[in-house]
C-alpha cells in the first residue's frame, strides 16, 4: 500500500522544527513564564517592586506578571518579615496555589527571622513552607532576587515532568 | 496660606438610603422595607491595594460600605521590646525598617531623639545638620514618589508607577554612595553621621534635583488633570478639619484637610529655621488634595535640598565628645583615652542620663515621634515609637462608611501608609 | 515660656490633683495624682487650654516598684505650639484607667495598643480589643517579666508562637559583673525570680549605672 504522507526531513519547513524531549520542552515553557505571587509583607516588598519596575525589569525573565491571586501564580516570593499573626495566612495562600509551585524566601527575615529575634516573628518561613531558593540580604538587592529567579529556573529545567504526571495518575 | 473653608461631609450612605426609601414600596404597616442583606467582605491582609498587610473587614450594603473595621498588627515585629534589649546605637538599623520607604528620615528622627535626651542637640556640627536635612528631604521625595506612583497604580494608571520608580532608583544610587546601602541606610550615628559625603556627591545630587523636577512635572501632566484620576479622587474620602485634628492625623493627610501644621515650621529643628520653604495646605480634605499636597511637598523638598547644597559648610560631621561618638580609628589604636572611650561606647553603649523625652519629627508620612524613658546607662528602659501611619489609619473606621466599595482603594492609596511603621 | 504658663493654669484649676510641672530638656511633665480624674483634666486641657492634639499615649512597666505601671499622655496645641506631658501611676491590682476616647477620638487605638502590650484596661473604652497581637494571645509582651524571645502559645487555626532562639545575641555588657557571664548576659532577661530564667548563671541586667 502506498501512502503519500511524507515522513522525516521536509525542506519546506526547515528551521521551524526542533527535536527535543517533551520534558525539556515543557520545562522550557514553565521556567520562562514563572508568574510570581508577590507575598509582600515588609521592606523586601519595596525591593520586589523595584525589581519589577523600570530599571531592573523582571519581565526579561518572564516573571513580570505579578498575580495577587494564588490560583494564577507559580512561585510565591515571600518578601519580608513573617509574623506569627501572618504565618497561617501565608500558609493558606500557599495551599491555594496550583501545582507545580515554588517558594522564594526573599531576605533575611523570610529565611531565618533575620534581625527580629522577638516574640512575634516566625523564625523563617521554612517552618511552614518548603522553600526552594533563599536570598540573603536585608533587603536583597534586585540583582540578588533576579539571581534567585534564575537559580529557580535552572531547578525547574531539571524537573521530570512526565514521570511525575504518571505517578499522580 | 490657602484659605480653608468648611466642607459638607459627603453622605453617600444617607443619599443611598433616601433613594432606596423613595423607590421601595411601603408595606401594609406603612413601614418602608429596605431590601437586601448586609454582606461582609474581608479585604486583606494580602491585597494589592492595602500596601502591605493591612486587613479591613467591610460590611457592605450592596456596594456601599456601612461599617469598616481595620485590623492591623500583621507586621508587628516587637521593635519596642527589642529596643529595651540593646544599646541606643544598636537600635539604629531597626529604625530603617519602620518606614521603609524613607529610612534616612527615620535615622535622623531617632538620632535627634537620643541627642535630645543626651542634651547635645545644640552641639551638633553645622555640616552634620545640613547633611541631615538633605537626607530627610531626599527621603521625603523618595517616599512621596512611591506614594504617588502606587496611588496612581491603585486607581488604574500603571505608567506613573514605572515613571516615578525611575527617579527613586536615582535616589537609591545617591543613598548607596552616601551610606553604603541603597535601601536600609543606617546612616546616622548618635551625635553625627556614619561618614561624610563622598567626593562628587553634591554634584550628583544637583544633577538628580534637575532631573526629578522634570519627572514631577511629567507625573503631574499624567495625573493632575487626568479625567479618570480626578473622577476617582475628587470628593472621595473627605476628612473635615475637625475630624483630622480629633483623630490626630499628621503629615500630608492632616495638611490636606487644611490644618497648617508642619513640625519643621512649628518646632524648628536642625537648620529648618534658616531655610526658605513653604508648607502646602489643601482646602477640601479629599483624596485629590492629599495627592496635590504630596506633589507640592516634593517641589518644596527640592528647594530645600538646593539651599542646603548651596550653604553647605565645611568642618567635622561629629560632635567632639568621645563619650558619644566613636573616636577616629587611628587615635583609638594609638592613645589610651580614645581606646577606653571606644571600648565603653561599643560594649556598654553611650551613657545616657535618666529622664524622659519626646521628640517629634516631620517624617514624609507624618509625625514620627520617639518617646524615650531612660534610667541611665546604655539601654533605654522604654522606647515608644509614635508612628504616623498607625494614627492615620485609625480614622478609616470613621471615614470609609458611606463610600462605595471601589472608593476604598482610592482612599487607602491617598493615605500613603506603611505597615512596617504602623505595626512596628 | 508658654508651656509653663499653661501648665500653671492647669495646676491652678486642679490644685492638688496635679504635681508641680517638672522640666527636663525643655519639656514639662505633670504627675496626675488621682488616675480617675485624667479624663476631666484632659477635657479641660483640650477645651480651655487649646491642647487640641493628643500626640500619643504610652505606658511604662516599672517592674518591682509599686505602683507598677505608668501611663503617659503627650498633649500639643496647634495654636500655642506647646507640648505638655501628663503622667499617672496605676497599681497592678487596679490596672485600670478611665478612657480619654471621650475627649479625643485618636485615643482609641492608642489605648487598645496599651491594653494589648501592657495589659492596662481602659474603663469606658468603646472597643477594647487586642490590636497588634491576635485575640486569644495570653501574654502582654511589653511587660518586663515577659522575655523578648517570647513564649510558645497556640490558638488553633488562628496563630501560634514559639520562643525565638537567641543564640549569641543581643549582646549587652553590664559593668561590674563578677564573671564573664554576668558581665555579658545574652540579652536582658525577664525581670522575674530566678526559677523562670533559662540560663544558670545569668543575672538580670541592672538598670542603673
Amino acid at each position: 500500500m502506498k501512502t503519500k504522507t511524507e515522513i522525516g526531513y521536509d525542506s519546506r519547513i526547515e528551521g521551524d522544527v526542533i527535536c527535543t524531549r517533551l520534558d525539556a520542552a515543557l520545562n522550557w515553557f514553565r521556567k520562562n513564564s514563572l508568574w510570581p505571587m508577590p507575598m509582600g509583607l515588609a521592606c523586601c516588598a519595596i525591593e520586589l517592586m523595584g525589581t519589577g519596575a523600570s530599571r531592573y525589569d523582571i519581565s526579561r525573565f518572564g516573571a513580570e506578571v505579578m498575580r495577587f491571586s494564588p490560583r494564577q501564580s507559580d512561585v510565591m516570593i515571600v518578601a519580608g518579615t513573617v509574623t506569627y499573626k501572618m504565618a497561617l495566612v501565608v500558609k493558606r495562600i500557599y495551599d491555594q496555589m496550583a501545582e507545580p509551585k515554588y517558594v522564594i524566601a526573599m531576605g533575611a527575615c523570610a529565611s531565618t527571622g533575620g534581625m527580629y529575634r522577638s516574640y512575634s516573628v516566625l523564625q523563617g518561613i521554612d517552618h511552614l513552607l518548603p522553600v526552594d531558593v533563599y536570598v540573603a540580604g536585608c533587603p536583597p538587592r534586585p540583582e540578588a532576587l533576579l539571581d534567585a529567579l534564575m537559580r529557580l529556573q535552572r531547578k525547574v529545567a531539571k524537573e521530570p515532568v512526565i514521570a511525575t504526571l504518571k505517578k499522580v495518575a | 496660606m490657602a484659605e480653608t473653608r468648611d466642607i459638607q461631609f459627603r453622605d453617600v450612605a444617607g443619599q443611598a438610603a433616601e433613594a432606596a426609601q423613595a423607590l421601595a414600596p411601603a408595606n401594609d404597616a406603612g413601614e418602608v422595607e429596605l431590601q437586601g442583606e448586609k454582606m461582609v467582605l474581608n479585604m486583606g491582609p494580602s491585597h494589592p491595594a492595602t500596601h502591605g498587610v493591612l486587613r479591613i473587614v467591610l460590611e457592605l450594603d450592596g456596594e456601599i460600605i456601612t461599617k469598616a473595621v481595620p485590623e492591623v498588627g500583621y507586621l508587628h515585629r516587637g521593635d519596642e521590646k527589642i529596643a529595651e534589649n540593646m544599646t541606643y546605637t544598636q537600635f539604629i538599623p531597626y529604625t530603617d525598617r519602620l518606614d521603609y520607604l524613607a529610612p534616612l528620615a527615620n535615622n535622623v528622627a531617632y538620632a535627634l531623639a537620643v541627642e535630645k535626651l543626651l542634651g547635645i542637640d545644640k552641639e551638633l556640627t553645622p555640616r552634620c545638620r545640613f547633611i541631615r536635612v538633605i537626607c530627610v528631604e531626599l527621603a521625603r521625595i523618595s517616599s512621596h514618589l512611591l506614594g504617588v506612583g502606587c496611588y496612581a497604580m491603585d486607581v488604574g494608571a500603571m505608567t506613573v508607577f514605572l515613571h516615578t520608580f525611575t527617579e527613586r532608583e536615582k535616589i537609591h544610587n545617591l543613598c548607596e554612595s552616601l551610606s553604603g546601602a541603597r535601601f536600609t541606610t543606617s546612616y546616622t550615628r548618635i551625635g553625627g553621621l556614619s561618614r561624610d559625603m563622598p567626593p562628587g556627591w553634591m554634584e550628583a545630587c544637583r544633577q538628580f534635583l534637575k532631573e526629578v523636577v522634570v519627572n514631577i512635572d511629567e507625573t503631574e501632566t499624567l495625573l493632575t488633570r487626568n479625567r479618570i484620576f480626578v473622577d476617582r479622587t475628587q470628593g472621595v474620602g473627605v476628612i473635615s478639619r475637625e475630624d483630622a485634628i480629633d483623630y490626630g492625623l499628621s503629615g500630608p493627610n492632616l495638611r490636606g484637610s487644611g490644618v497648617e501644621h508642619d513640625l519643621r515650621k512649628a518646632q524648628p529643628y536642625l537648620v529648618y529655621d534658616q531655610l526658605d520653604f513653604e508648607v502646602p495646605v489643601g482646602s477640601t480634605g479629599d483624596s485629590y488634595d492629599r495627592y496635590l499636597v504630596r506633589i507640592e511637598e516634593m517641589r518644596q523638598s527640592v528647594r530645600i535640598v538646593h539651599q542646603c547644597l548651596d550653604k553647605m559648610p565645611g568642618g567635622p560631621i561629629n560632635v567632639a565628645d568621645g563619650k558619644v561618638v566613636l573616636p577616629p580609628k587611628d587615635r583609638v589604636l594609638t592613645r589610651m583615652e580614645e581606646l577606653i572611650h571606644h571600648f565603653l561606647n561599643v560594649t556598654q553603649g553611650i551613657n545616657v542620663p535618666p529622664g524622659q523625652i519626646y521628640f517629634g519629627h516631620e517624617n514624609p508620612k507624618g509625625e514620627l515621634g520617639f518617646y524615650i524613658n531612660s534610667r541611665g546607662g546604655g539601654t533605654p528602659y522604654r522606647l515608644k515609637i509614635r508612628s504616623p501611619s498607625f494614627v492615620n489609619l485609625s480614622i478609616l473606621q470613621r471615614l470609609l462608611p458611606g463610600h462605595m466599595m471601589s472608593d476604598t482603594v482610592a482612599i487607602l492609596g491617598s493615605f500613603d501608609f506603611v505597615m512596617g511603621e504602623c505595626d512596628r | 515660656m508658654r508651656a509653663q504658663q499653661l501648665a500653671q493654669q492647669l495646676k491652678a484649676r486642679f490644685g492638688d490633683l496635679l504635681s508641680e510641672p517638672a522640666e527636663f530638656r525643655g519639656e514639662l511633665t505633670m504627675q496626675v495624682v488621682d488616675p480617675e480624674k485624667i479624663a476631666d483634666i484632659c477635657r479641660m486641657a483640650k477645651e480651655e487650654l487649646k491642647f487640641d492634639y493628643l500626640v500619643d499615649i504610652t505606658s511604662i512597666d516599672n517592674y518591682g516598684e509599686d505602683p507598677r505601671f505608668s501611663v503617659v499622655y503627650h498633649l500639643y496645641g496647634y495654636e500655642h505650639r506647646a507640648y505638655l506631658r501628663l503622667q499617672l501611676s496605676v497599681s497592678e491590682e487596679t490596672c485600670q484607667v478611665p478612657t480619654v476616647t471621650t475627649v479625643w477620638k485618636t485615643a482609641d487605638w492608642h489605648e487598645r495598643e496599651i491594653y494589648d502590650m501592657m495589659g492596662i484596661r481602659f474603663a469606658g473604652h468603646p472597643d477594647l480589643r487586642r490590636i497588634l497581637m491576635w485575640e486569644g494571645y495570653p501574654h502582654h509582651p511589653l511587660r518586663k517579666d515577659f522575655p523578648v524571645t517570647g513564649k510558645s502559645t497556640s490558638v488553633p487555626g488562628i496563630a501560634f508562637t514559639e520562643a525565638a532562639p537567641l543564640a549569641g545575641g543581643p549582646f549587652i555588657t553590664v559593668a561590674g559583673g563578677k564573671d564573664a557571664m554576668a558581665r555579658e548576659p545574652r540579652g536582658r532577661l525577664p525581670e522575674t525570680d530566678s526559677t523562670e530564667s533559662k540560663g544558670p548563671s545569668q543575672q538580670p541586667l541592672s538598670t542603673g549605672h
